[in-house]
């Protein structure tokens, strides 16, 4: 067993999943509240990492943190390294590949509060900001731990992703599933059994509590 | 635009409500214009109607929520709206309490924390010591901390009430909110509102389509048809002598009939209609009209007699032969539908006159009518 790549994993997995709160939660509210006629599109875009082959989205975030875009060019100058192979890199493909599974359980748990609640709370003096803080935000709490969840367990188990920007970097980019392939292109089955069944204890038990919260009192609605 | 803040300036005097605004509305089957014009002073003014009339609309346009096409609105001498000036003050600035037909509790909060919930401004303790004495007035004060899923829907109703009433607003806008009650739960809310209503006054709009509640709590009753007023005044006046027919339907009127003048009384103050093309005859009471001309007359179901042997000796002026052609029983009330040679009439019986009367389908009897019970409607 590979402390030290489980050690990284839930390192990234958890800064992952954090700053996807901070992240989600504005980009749900506005897809929610917005009456943008080409809303649509942003929806799309959102939920592109669904279905893109991680290697497609892991190729243009590397392209996009080289030394030759100018998002590279500044961290560069700033730094003085470049974003690709580095674990901030991996943080920032991290995020992108992560994003629909915050945005999409937020945005479904703000959509699912009634209407009617929105217009009692701004008929009692509150601002839609107010609002969104005493009654949105409550009542999506389910949604929200969904989202936490979910962002944190998929950033836990990707690998397309991570080999494309990260590469195979022991203690800074070599997460548990590179791991895994590394034992087994070394035909060394026994460790790279040992290392995938704990993968999939963890993400067993993060699903459980997901269903198990949406389960019980505070559903947040239907799931998208 | 310009905004400011009504709420700081609650508790001063509150000289009322204007609306005169016009909006496009959409109900489920076309598109309305709401065009109304009126002025409700403190106390209660009901906004009756027919569902998709524009009650919602109207409100939601004083309360904020919908913004008019054009207009003005003036709330406790400030104008709140007003196309003219690019004024539109948002609805969480306007010192307007809005009990939405469905309540719309936060299911999250507990019944005191919902009535809390406008009183954000205040410090805790003293929301703390208003939302108590809110809810005691509503008799509902050993419920505070319950959540809204765990009470009866009276209680949830005065939660309602008490967290719009808690904020002092300069205006009560209610709508249906007793639409889902039984009778007696609704009598004893509309006893605590007119005794809230007596100590603060301030004005209610209050949408009902209950006649009951309008004859309730109605001072003053406004009756909205597809985005107009069609009739406003006390209730006594608008909803007893019905002059308009949309009126009629509303409130309650199962017969309602074309009918031509035949002949004026002025000396007896009646006059002698035909209804519809067939033979029967009814004196009615006189209005100004020539003989000849066309009008609706409309009748309760309830103000109808039927005897089962030609009945003398009465007052009534009207009796008419007939036939009962169905007899229906609803709860604990009989319908029945009485073909008066080609014309049918709609009586309501109680279900012991049908037993002591042994009416059956088909059997022979007279239909009485007082010739005041004759509503002359105009189209």
């Amino acid at each position: 067993m590979n402390w030290e790549a489980l050690w990284l994993t839930v390192q990234l997995a958890t800064i992952v999943s954090v700053a996807l709160v901070a992240i989600g939660i504005p980009i749900a509210y506005w897809l929610t509240y917005s009456g943008w006629r080409w809303k649509f599109l942003v929806e799309a875009a959102v939920a592109l990492p669904i279905i893109l082959p991680p290697t497609v989205l892991g190729f243009y975030v590397l392209v996009a943190l080289g030394a030759n875009s100018p998002l590279g060019r500044w961290w560069e100058r700033l730094t003085g390294h470049t974003l690709a192979f580095t674990f901030e890199g991996l943080v920032i493909g991290s995020l992108l590949y992560s994003l629909p599974f915050a945005v999409q359980p937020f945005a479904a748990a703000f959509g699912a509060v009634d209407r009617k609640l929105l217009r009692a709370s701004a008929s009692l003096g509150h601002s839609p900001s107010a609002t969104f803080r005493r009654v949105v935000l409550p009542l999506s709490k389910a949604g929200l731990i969904t989202g936490f969840t979910l962002s944190f367990a998929h950033t836990l188990g990707e690998f397309g992703v991570v080999l494309m920007v990260g590469g195979n970097i022991p203690g800074v980019t070599r997460t548990i599933s590179i791991e895994i392939y590394d034992q087994v292109q070394a035909a060394n089955y026994a460790s790279a059994n040992e290392t995938a069944l704990v993968l999939l204890i963890i993400s067993f038990v993060l699903l459980s509590m997901v269903y198990g919260l949406n389960r019980r009192g505070a559903v947040v609605g239907a799931w998208k | 635009m310009e905004v400011s803040s009504t709420r700081a300036a609650g508790g001063a005097v509150s000289p009322g409500l204007e609306v005169r605004i016009r909006k496009h509305f959409l109900n489920s089957e076309r598109s309305f214009q709401l065009d109304v014009h009126f002025r409700a002073a403190a106390g209660f003014t009901i906004l009756f109607g027919a569902s998709g009339a524009g009650k919602t609309t109207l409100l939601d346009c004083i309360a904020g929520l919908t913004e008019p096409d054009e207009g003005k609105i003036t709330l406790g001498g400030e104008d709140v709206y007003d196309s003219g000036r690019q004024r539109n003050v948002p609805p969480w600035k306007r010192c307007v309490g809005y009990v939405l037909q469905e309540l719309a509790l936060f299911p999250h909060l507990t019944a005191e924390e919902n009535v809390a919930y406008g009183l954000r401004h205040l410090a805790a303790d003293e929301r703390r010591a208003r939302s108590r004495k809110m809810l005691e007035a509503f008799r509902i004060g050993h419920l505070a901390d319950r959540r809204p899923s765990e009470i009866s829907g009276g209680e949830r109703q005065r939660v309602a009430l008490a967290r719009a009433l808690v904020t002092e607003p300069q205006a009560l806008l209610l709508d249906e909110p007793l639409v889902a009650l039984d009778r007696p739960t609704r009598s004893l809310i509309i006893e605590d509102l007119r005794r809230w209503n007596q100590r603060s006054r301030l004005p209610i709009l209050f949408v009902t389509h209950s006649v009951e509640e309008v004859f309730a709590l109605g001072e003053e009753v406004i009756v909205l048809d597809a985005g107009t007023i069609v009739a406003q005044g006390q209730p006594k006046d608008v909803m007893h002598a019905p002059r308009l027919e949309t009126v009629a339907h509303l409130s309650g009127f199962e017969n309602v009939f074309d009918a031509t003048v035949m002949a004026v009384h002025e000396d007896r103050g009646t006059m002698s209609c035909r209804i519809g093309t067939g033979d029967v005859e009814l004196e009615t009471p006189l209005i100004r009209a020539e003989a000849g001309s066309h009008l609706r007359v409309g009748i309760r179901a309830g103000d109808v007699l039927l005897a089962t042997e030609s009945p003398r000796g009465l007052s009534a002026r009207n009796i008419l032969p007939g036939t009962i052609e169905k007899l229906a029983q609803r709860g604990v009330m009989v319908a029945a539908m009485v073909d008066c040679g080609g014309t049918c009439l709609e009586a309501h019986l109680t279900l012991a006159a049908r037993e002591a009367l042994a009416l059956t389908e088909g059997k022979k009897v007279w239909v009485v009518i007082k010739t005041h019970s004759c509503h002359l409607l105009r189209e």
